[in-house]
């Protein structure tokens, strides 16, 4: 069921490959992460958009087979 | 399907507050629910609180709802806010408040 960091963040940059993606497992446990995503991409949207951005990113994966991944998005400051 | 997305509708439209959740406001039964029950019984806004664990149509359908993968989610006059990480990250910012109490409710 779980899901290595590694390919939490191939899956993230590959749909925003401009992004700087930070994960950490939080329970060592392959299961529960946390991640912070910076892009570009997110100038102008709302949270939920941004949120909704990295979970298409994820194709399907979050809420099934990644059971829990705290996110933070925002775009970069100039 | 569209019965239980009018279901859904129904609850967001005609609840101020409205959060989606695993267990109940008395018993959580996840930790990331049971987060946000607080965060709202902190802010002191009274919301209905909906068991997805009652139906499994309810827990698909309201994923679909805000095209959202997880729960909980909380809605706010009709609109979907976030999830537990927005709704916590809004309320250490002073965002949840503020945003709360533009829209007339607490």
């Amino acid at each position: 069921m779980a899901m290595d960091a590694k390919s939490i963040e191939t899956l993230i940059r590959a749909a925003l490959p401009d992004a700087q993606v930070e994960i950490r497992d939080l329970a060592g446990d392959g299961d529960h992460y946390a991640a912070s995503v910076i892009s570009a991409t997110f100038r102008g949207k709302s949270r939920v958009e941004q949120h909704q951005m990295v979970y298409q990113a994820l194709k399907g994966r979050m809420g099934g087979e990644l059971h829990a991944l705290a996110l933070t998005t925002s775009a970069p400051k100039d | 399907m569209s019965d239980i997305k009018e279901v859904i509708d129904h609850e967001v439209k005609s609840n101020d507050v409205v959060l989606f959740m695993k267990g109940t406001p008395e018993f959580p039964m996840c930790g990331f629910s049971g987060r946000v029950v607080q965060i709202l019984n902190h802010v002191g806004v009274p919301f209905k609180g909906i068991n997805v664990l009652e139906s499994d149509e309810l827990r698909q359908g309201i994923k679909s709802y805000a095209n959202w993968p997880t729960i909980p989610q909380l809605y706010v006059k009709g609109e979907f806010v976030g999830g537990c990480d927005i709704i916590t990250e809004m309320y250490q910012s002073g965002e949840l408040k503020e945003m709360l109490a533009d829209k007339g409710i607490a």
